[in-house]
């Protein structure tokens, strides 16, 4: 059990708390760079998928798990970002421009999806969001003569001042940059006044009223930072595959997205992270389980949203706190070890509060 | 003429959308969440139907009745196992719960060998007939669907207006404590809400089955009936069945007079034109949060 007495204001908001953070995050780190001399190709190719829709995730849980505000239609934004990207890289822009085009542009249709965000919440806000994937999944389909319609388009590989990434090493690198920067840029938003009032937001949007936090800046800002995320995520997804259509960016990637953020535990940044690897991982496991199972339910096409379904399912009834809540679970039984009571993370049972308050 | 064709069809695409609809407002208004599983219970329905006819042998009726039978007590056994012990968490764990029971449903239906990946004709006796009236060429498929529609209103009414358990149900959507400490069953109620949700989505699929075949992805219809439930103002039965009704008769317009692409997009065109203007719904009750 590990004792911090605090001497000084800093060590409230400081990033690391304590030494052995410290000491594990840069073994991690370490282990990260050390990655592509240590995987086999495919599985390098796995673990910048993984850290892409952390990215992304990251982006959806500032805003599903920090403001409290959920989008089922966040691969719009991936969309729009990856379409930016494809289309400007294609263009000749160097790589740097267009990641901020992308990220700039994702941001700025955020807002206008952010704006009926301030009228409705709740269910209504889903529905909006839902609505406005749909409409940008047909606008990539239709709008032929940038986005090739159905068709698809191919991207060039990212190109830095002369010189092009062609590698796929290269990529993992420049992919491990952006997560590291995306997760900085979140832990450093999150101890600011602005991360606070999302919090804010969150737990009572009257609270946060009252304490005035101005709710429509607060919203809006949200929906176009985690845009934003998505946006930058959508680019580098884009060049992973180097081939997009907008069957990608539809309601399903946009509930892979929400399943992510749900399993790896909402209102964690390592939620974001694990669920990137569950998301990523899942299908490995199920192809590999194939061969264990009897063919009648191995080779039946329907057995990987099964499996999505009811993993889902337990996770919400089982460990709402999600993959990140378990591990914390685990932590703590072992620090305290022959202390640790049931009821710990009980969540209280909030009795039925009504949007319809009357 | 051809401006009525094109809303009658729309009417009859709307009823489905506000059937689907009927489900989610019936569950929203009681237990304040909303089911994104409706869809997959409306395919469920459709499937229910099919085995029922092609591999018992029912005849069509009795297919329809026991289809719908069968998935209201499928309603009935998901409340009571999965929803009921997650009711008092946040909204959204119920969202993410639906959707789960929706891709276990779409799975489970399409890992039936040689069943699931196909699509399929349900027999019904009306198939391709068509009614003369006038200028106006009447698909039975589509007069069917309306004439069911009004008639499951009529009896849903019947059911809210005057008998003891709609009351009851109308008491614990208003408040639930208040119903509770007056002596009603509010959870025995939430079942009863699934249940009739389920059948009225049951409902739905044998109505769609002729017209669009039976298949595993049927359920994405369900998505499209969201926007109806939301013109029509989440809160309101009535507004269910006209919101999905306005929905299907501007997609059928839309389908004819604009260029493609706007039919499949126009729902959700207007819902969220609809949420910008007003964000209760046609029917919504406008209602602010006191402290």
């Amino acid at each position: 059990m590990r004792f911090i007495f605090k001497t000084d204001y800093d060590q409230d908001i400081r990033l690391a708390k304590h030494g052995g953070q410290v000491f594990w995050y840069s073994l991690l780190m370490a282990l990260l760079l050390a990655a592509p001399w240590l995987f086999a190709e495919y599985w390098l190719a796995q673990l910048t998928f993984v850290l892409i829709y952390a990215i992304v995730g990251l982006g959806l849980m500032l805003l599903a798990g920090f403001t409290g505000l959920f989008s089922i239609g966040h691969a719009a934004f991936l969309g729009v970002g990856a379409y930016t990207e494809a289309v400007l890289v294609n263009a000749g822009w160097p790589f740097p421009v267009s990641l901020v085009m992308a990220a700039g542009l994702s941001a700025a249709v955020g807002v206008i999806v952010g704006l009926p965000a301030l009228r409705v919440k709740g269910i209504y806000l889903g529905i909006a969001t839902l609505s406005f994937g749909f409409i940008v999944e047909e606008v990539l389909a239709r709008w032929e003569s940038v986005t090739g319609g159905n068709a698809g388009i191919s991207v060039k590989k990212p190109g830095l001042f002369g010189w092009t990434i062609d590698s796929g090493t290269g990529f993992y690198f420049l992919c491990l940059a952006v997560a590291v920067a995306a997760t900085l840029a979140i832990l450093n938003l999150l101890r600011s006044p602005t991360g606070r009032a999302f919090v804010a937001i969150r737990d009572s949007e009257i609270s946060a009223q009252s304490m005035g936090i101005h709710l429509a800046r607060y919203k809006t800002l949200s929906f176009a930072l985690s845009a934003a995320f998505a946006g930058v995520g959508g680019a580098l997804y884009a060049h992973k595959l180097t081939f997009i259509s907008p069957d990608q960016f539809n309601i399903l990637q946009s509930i892979d997205l929400l399943l992510m953020v749900v399993i790896g535990g909402l209102g964690s940044v390592h939620g974001a992270f694990l669920g990137a690897i569950f998301l990523i991982s899942m299908p490995q496991f199920i192809a590999l389980s194939k061969d264990w199972l009897p063919p009648a339910i191995g080779q039946a096409p329907g057995l990987q949203g099964v499996v999505y379904g009811v993993v889902l399912i337990a996770f919400v009834l089982f460990e709402p706190l999600g993959l990140y809540g378990r591990w914390l679970k685990m932590r703590t039984y072992l620090q305290l070890f022959p202390f640790y009571r049931r009821g710990m993370f009980k969540r209280q049972k909030s009795f039925q509060r009504s949007d319809r308050l009357r | 003429m051809q401006v009525l064709q094109l809303v009658i069809s729309g009417v009859a695409q709307g009823c489905i959308y506000g059937l689907i609809a009927l489900g989610f407002v019936l569950i929203y208004k009681a237990t304040e969440t909303v089911s994104f599983a409706q869809g997959e219970l409306m395919m469920l329905g459709a499937f229910c139907a099919l085995a029922a006819m092609a591999f018992m042998g029912f005849p069509f009726w009795l297919a329809v009745v026991s289809a719908i039978v069968a998935m209201a007590a499928f309603g009935v056994l998901l409340e009571r196992i999965v929803i009921r012990p997650i009711l008092g968490q946040p909204a959204f764990s119920i969202v993410m719960l639906t959707i789960g029971i929706g891709y276990v449903a779409r799975g489970l239906i399409t890992m039936i060998p040689g069943i699931g990946t196909e699509t399929h004709t349900l027999a019904v006796p009306y198939k391709d007939q068509v009614l003369n009236v006038g200028a106006l060429v009447l698909n039975m498929e589509q007069m069917a669907v309306i004439a069911s529609t009004a008639v499951l209103c009529l009896l849903l009414y019947g059911v809210f207006r005057y008998s003891k358990v709609g009351i009851a149900m109308q008491a614990s959507s208003q408040n639930q404590l208040a119903a509770y400490y007056m002596g009603i069953p509010v959870k025995t109620l939430n079942g009863l809400v699934w249940g009739l949700s389920s059948a009225a989505a049951a409902i739905a699929g044998l109505l769609l089955a002729p017209i669009t075949f039976v298949h595993a992805n049927m359920g994405f219809i369900g998505l499209k009936a969201f926007p109806a439930a939301v013109v029509g103002g989440f809160g309101s039965l009535p507004g269910a069945i006209v919101g999905g009704l306005v929905i299907g008769i501007v997609e059928s317009l839309a389908g004819f007079y604009l260029p493609e692409g706007f039919k499949d997009t126009a729902a959700y065109i207007v819902v969220l034109v609809m949420l910008m203007v007003r964000p209760n719904g046609l029917f919504g009750e406008k209602l602010r949060k006191k402290v």
